[in-house]
């Protein structure tokens, strides 16, 4: 297991998300609605873990963003740390999203403080009919609230082509 | 675990479906919005000569942008908090202009003390009826008192 980076869960990066995704869901902004109903504060959509890309300081895709600043090889402690660049080499063009799952245990609500950790899972090969040849790697990431229980486990598996694939 | 759940378990029957159109003819700008709100920036989603130089004939939307517009289709029908699991294949790209149909499917209904486990099948085509997204979700609903 991978050292974690810190994930605050503020209210306005869920309806930044949500807002991307077209939401017309009031729990993912209205503070008065989301008090009145059971879950007891905002909460993100169901695939905002992915917006910890945002914290993620050793995240492969960070536009022209240096914060928080990159510590560090990852390499030089071990492993491959919070879902960061595609490992083997694969340059962005031919880096494709396969699979993911999330598995949750806790709604993720708005003003938790996570800690998100993630490492590598399985790896295989396959002759792809388009792509020529696929590398598939997964990474299994964990995100923990303060008192170390489970919020969500996202697996995702990256496929790396040897070239385009237009589908 | 606190739901908000929006129906009650004994309300769904196996093969029950629930469909929505999930976007309308997907613009550049919603892509570009959801790298921005994601922190996904490969140039392939929204750099045009980046993802030409590449072989593709255009930027297309991040496959994580399909998986939350389908995940829209279960809260919106389910309620929130109520999902256990939530998994997907991409299996297509999705294209600026496309127009995506979610359908979920109830597979299997399994009971419990005082509340059911939902099992549901996933797909999300585009306009031309292909399949973009496919999975599978579970949630727990109460059960009517």
């Amino acid at each position: 297991m991978s050292e974690g980076f810190e994930f605050p869960v503020d209210r306005t990066a869920i309806l930044s998300f949500a807002a991307a995704l077209g939401e017309t869901n009031r729990i993912h902004w209205d503070e008065a609605y989301a008090r009145a109903t059971p879950l007891g504060a905002v909460i993100g959509s169901p695939t905002f873990p992915a917006a910890s890309a945002l914290w993620n300081p050793w995240a492969g895709l960070r536009g022209v963003r240096r914060i928080p600043a990159p510590p560090p090889r990852p390499e030089e402690q071990g492993g491959s740390r919070g879902g960061g660049a595609p490992r083997g080499g694969g340059s962005l063009a031919r880096l494709l999203h396969g699979e993911q799952r999330f598995e949750y245990h806790q709604p993720m609500r708005a003003g938790m403080r996570l800690t998100v950790t993630s490492h590598p899972g399985k790896h295989w090969e396959k002759e792809g009919k388009r792509g020529g040849k696929l590398r598939f790697t997964e990474t299994i990431t964990e995100y923990r609230d303060e008192r170390g229980e489970l919020v969500v486990t996202a697996t995702s598996v990256g496929i790396i082509t040897e070239k385009a694939v237009e589908g | 675990m606190a739901a908000n759940p929006r129906l009650r378990f004994d309300d769904l029957a196996v093969g029950e479906t629930r469909e929505a159109v999930l976007v309308e003819n997907l613009t550049r700008t919603q892509i570009v919005q959801y790298a921005g709100a994601s922190g996904d920036f490969n140039p392939i989603h929204h750099d045009e000569p980046f993802a030409k130089a590449a072989g593709y004939p255009s930027v297309f939307a991040h496959g994580m942008l399909s998986m939350g517009l389908t995940g829209r289709l279960l809260t919106d029908w389910l309620g929130d908090g109520v999902l256990r699991s939530f998994g997907v294949r991409f299996v297509r790209q999705v294209w600026p202009g496309d127009t995506l149909t979610g359908r979920a499917t109830v597979r299997s209904l399994e009971s419990r003390d005082g509340e059911g486990l939902v099992g549901l099948d996933l797909v999300t085509t585009n306009q031309k009826g292909e399949p973009v997204v496919t999975g599978e979700a579970a949630a727990t609903l109460p059960r009517r008192a």
